[in-house]
């Protein structure tokens, strides 16, 4: 029987978030991400009229495609899959072009200003060492969980068996590994 | 359109992949690199534990540091309060260490007046002199109690010890008459005690949670937010009683958008529901209380009927609510809030949410309050201070608060104007971290008392207006650069933690217990600070105490065996009241003259045209500490003015154009964006406090958002606490002009 590869993704409980975005700063310190750009980001859904109203918050970055958009029109190889389906930028190979920054659905990628294309990298160097990514590990609520989803004995897995989810933009046929917890 | 955009960067893509293969070149060449994990290599060469003070909650933190920079901040897994995790602020103190705006040296105002800001840049001997002889100078003509110290933040601690010491008890904070104080009060009433910070909830384990204004995850207390994450997943019910639809409201099954300064109505109309259909813990008020019967008479008329007319919220809804509050009992938590100088009767309201507390019989109880423990250190050996006992003065118009029980600011304001409160005035304030002129309401009566004193000193660690303000300016290094005492935090298990410098003091800035014991040194009180640092302070004290040294150091906190802290652990209950109960009928405020159960007492209601101001907090600042902390103002980096999006509609406002906001009595704020929201009712407005700042030396955070400060020019004060309410400020909403948006 083959041991099926790592396939690494997140699953965000969005009944637990409260948007206080420790994960952005968190992440921005970890990973030394420029001023004014970041890799995570929350989005506050509020819909309905007062007094009739409902909130959905969710932390969201890079998706980490399986069948992922910018890997795809990646003219250098720069965006490529790494270790688990993480999708990385090799900086060295990054021409700036831009390319998949138009073709990423979820306006995840951004120009460092050293002039490659940077987003979120589920914070590899950590999961090697054994770590959670960064926004994982501050999150006060709770919210964040990260794991192998071929693993069926890991948090993610579980939450995905248990619960009710969503992925943002499935109609993009990307296969996103950023789930959202209903 | 999506589809066409997808499809474009198909063809694109095939065509680069085409010419690439075509050269035969490229791909050979970018072949040659492998794909390696780029490391950020942020992690330290080492990492110090210590504890936060981007709050004043005290969470345990690892930071990092490399080549002697700090370059990030974690939770410390082993602290109780932070759990390895952290809330947005605690992740940023890297922008307060590395702030360029921070004060760099001592500073002394040689000519000019009070507020020009024409300061020198002095020697520390220059400054702790002058600041020492001063001090001496109040002592011996006009006696030590005339001298006050404010302060808020861990490292006051020496400060009100050099203030003992030097002979005075005047020791206050506006985070008391402007905070937290109502609500100590009413618990202390009821229960014979205050609930304390961190509060002594067990938020974790309640089936119900009702929020009165309170809106944790925008109110960012770490521990209290990862507790209320935890009983959400854990399937509770969360109740959000507040005009505006908050964070928290949006995770709870009802939201009541109560019209502000009814909810004492909500509260009583509750107790009269669970009253009356018999749904209280029969057996925890028999056993544990007194007064029910007074209680049952006074809500009796109290229906939900009544309470609709006041607080706008259905009657219907007003006792299903009361129902599953009741029905979760004892596991039931109506949480005490935080801030509550809302609206004068707010320790009224405190003693209603108490009362409400103890019929669902959720004092003592898992899921309820617990009752803290912490781990005993002896204290420093030290003479005895001589302080004198703190006088009426402290108190507005000389009328006592028979039960305030810390001293209160703004009555330290008005008892420095001469005249006011008839007794000599005090003559010199001492501000500990705290921005009195973004903290106190009356903003005139603090600059007026300023004017008047004969020494202001400011111990700082970046220019807030306050300092501005001062005579001499002593530059504080930040919490991540210096020892301070020890913090042995009540909590629901006893623990010890430290905090120890992870980086040197920048520029010429000194840790606060240099500071004090400078001062001491200069005014005789040398033993009073009988030790070379506090670092050496802290290692005798935890010795004495029979800690492991080397243990807490290297951990940053020590963890002692849990003991009983809720009666499902084996707890008994026991009560400091003067009845050894919970008084529902407070005979305490009866013989002061004061009501002895919560009336309801109806507030004035903005007129045609004028919304009542309500102010809040943001997740990622601690008021207008952090608003010039530039790394957390990444993510939020001004305040904007919630109003309901039907009225704004009505009124041509656009969301995100710039308004102002003009006050009942003519203040006008500076502009700030509107938010068009359908998440507030149509009778209020909401800001976050502490934006607007007007200090030139705040570079970053001056001229951003509004100051809501500026607009509390009238207050309620609260007759029990004499605490001051300040959401009985109404305002109007107008666009900016062209001018003053700057467009």
């Amino acid at each position: 029987m083959s041991v099926p590869k790592k396939r690494y993704a997140m699953t965000v409980d969005t009944r637990l978030c409260v948007g206080c975005k420790a994960c952005v700063l968190s992440c921005k310190a970890e990973n030394d991400v420029p001023d004014g750009f970041c890799r995570d980001w929350v989005v506050e859904d509020v819909r309905g009229e007062f007094p009739l109203l409902a909130a959905e918050i969710r932390s969201e970055r890079c998706n980490h495609c399986t069948d992922a958009p910018c890997v795809k029109s990646c003219p250098t190889g720069a965006s490529h899959v790494n270790e688990g389906g993480v999708v990385l930028v090799s900086h060295n190979k990054c021409s700036g072009c831009k390319a998949c920054i138009a073709a990423c659905p979820y306006d995840a990628r951004f120009v460092h200003p050293k002039g490659y294309v940077d987003k979120c990298t589920f914070c590899l160097h950590r999961v090697q060492k054994g770590l959670k990514p960064g926004c994982v590990t501050v999150c006060p609520t709770g919210t964040l969980a990260f794991g192998d989803i071929h693993d069926p004995d890991s948090e993610v897995s579980k939450n995905l068996r248990t619960r009710r989810w969503k992925v943002n933009h499935p109609e993009s046929g990307a296969q996103p590994n950023l789930y959202f917890l209903l | 359109m999506a589809q066409s955009r997808r499809e474009f960067i198909k063809i694109g893509s095939a065509g680069v992949a085409v010419a690439a293969a075509g050269t035969g070149l490229a791909t050979q060449w970018w072949g040659l690199d492998p794909d390696v994990v780029h490391d950020p290599g942020t992690d330290g060469d080492r990492v110090v534990p210590t504890f936060c003070e981007l709050c004043f909650w005290k969470c345990g933190l690892l930071a990092h540091v490399k080549n002697g920079r700090v370059t990030k901040i974690q939770g410390n897994p082993d602290h109780p309060l932070s759990n390895g995790h952290l809330c947005p602020r605690g992740t940023g103190g890297m922008g307060l260490l590395y702030d360029p705006d921070r004060l760099k040296k001592p500073l002394l105002r040689r000519n000019g007046k009070r507020g020009d800001q024409t300061f020198e840049e002095v020697s520390w001997e220059t400054a702790l002199d002058f600041t020492a002889e001063k001090l001496l100078k109040i002592q011996k003509e006009s006696g030590p109690e005339k001298v006050a110290l404010f302060s808020h933040g861990f490292g006051g601690s020496f400060f009100k010890h050099l203030l003992f010491a030097y002979g005075s008890a005047n020791v206050t904070a506006p985070s008391y008459g402007q905070c937290r104080g109502p609500r100590e009060v009413g618990f202390q009433l009821t229960y014979g005690a205050p609930v304390g910070s961190p509060e002594v909830l067990d938020i974790a384990n309640a089936r119900v949670i009702t929020l009165l204004g309170s809106h944790l995850g925008e109110n960012m207390h770490n521990t209290q937010v990862q507790d209320f994450a935890a009983a959400i997943s854990r399937g509770a019910t969360v109740i959000a009683v507040d005009p505006r639809f908050s964070t928290a409201a949006g995770k709870a099954r009802y939201w009541l958008p109560i019209k502000p300064g009814t909810d004492l109505a909500l509260l009583l109309a509750w107790m009269h529901v669970i009253i009356d259909e018999g749904l209280y813990d029969r057996e925890y008020v028999e056993t544990y209380t007194t007064g029910f019967t007074e209680l049952k008479a006074h809500v009796a008329d109290k229906t939900p009927e009544w309470a609709f007319t006041e607080t706008t919220i259905r009657p219907e809804l007003i006792v299903e609510t009361a129902r599953v509050i009741a029905g979760a009992r004892p596991a039931s938590l109506v949480h005490p809030g935080r801030h509550t100088t809302w609206y004068g009767d707010d320790t009224q309201r405190s003693r209603a949410v108490a009362i409400l507390n103890a019929l669902v019989g959720s004092w003592g109880r898992r899921g309820g309050f617990f009752i803290p423990s912490s781990m005993p250190v002896p204290k420093t050996p030290v003479p005895a201070y001589a302080q004198k006992p703190k006088t009426s003065q402290d108190h507005p118009d000389g009328v006592m608060y028979p039960f305030a029980d810390e001293v209160l600011s703004h009555g330290v304001c008005d008892a420095t104007i001469p005249g006011k409160l008839g007794a000599a005035p005090i003559k010199g304030w001492i501000v500990y971290g705290t921005n009195l002129l973004q903290a106190l309401p009356q903003r005139e009566n603090v600059l007026e008392a300023i004017q008047k004193l004969d020494l202001l000193v400011a111990i700082d660690v970046l220019p807030a207006e306050i300092v501005g303000w001062a005579d001499v300016v002593l530059p504080e290094c930040t919490y991540l650069e210096r020892w301070d005492d020890i913090a042995p935090t009540p909590w629901r298990e006893p623990f010890l933690a430290v905090r120890q410098p992870v980086v040197p003091p920048l520029y010429e800035s000194k840790p606060g217990w240099w500071i004090a014991k400078q001062l001491a040194n200069r005014m005789n009180l040398g033993e009073y600070f009988p030790w070379d640092d506090a670092g050496t302070m802290v290692e005798a004290r935890l010795t004495a105490g029979g800690y492991d040294v080397a243990e807490i150091k290297a951990k940053g906190v020590l963890r002692g065996k849990p003991v009983p802290v809720t009666t499902e652990d084996g707890l008994a209950l026991t009560f400091a009241t003067p009845s050894k109960k919970i008084e529902l009928y407070s005979r305490q405020m009866e013989a002061a003259g004061l009501p002895p159960l919560p009336p309801y007492t109806r507030h004035p209601e903005p007129g045609p045209g004028q919304f009542r101001l309500l102010f809040g907090r943001t997740p990622v600042h601690t008021f207008g500490r952090t608003t010039n902390n530039r790394f957390l103002s990444e993510v939020t980096k001004d305040n904007e003015v919630w109003l309901n999006a039907k009225i704004a509609k009505e009124r041509g406002l656009a969301d995100g154009e710039r308004v102002v906001l003009v006050n009942q009595d003519g203040a006008r704020s500076t502009p700030a964006r509107l938010k068009a929201t359908q998440r507030i009712r149509p009778d209020c407005v909401f800001v976050v406090h502490g934006y607007g700042h007007t200090s030139p030396g705040l570079k970053f955070a001056k001229g951003r958002g509004l100051d809501d400060t500026t607009l509390v020019t009238k207050i309620a004060v609260d007759p029990v606490a004499g605490s001051t309410g300040m959401s009985v400020n109404f305002v109007t909403v107008e666009r900016a002009a062209a001018a003053a948006s700057g467009a």
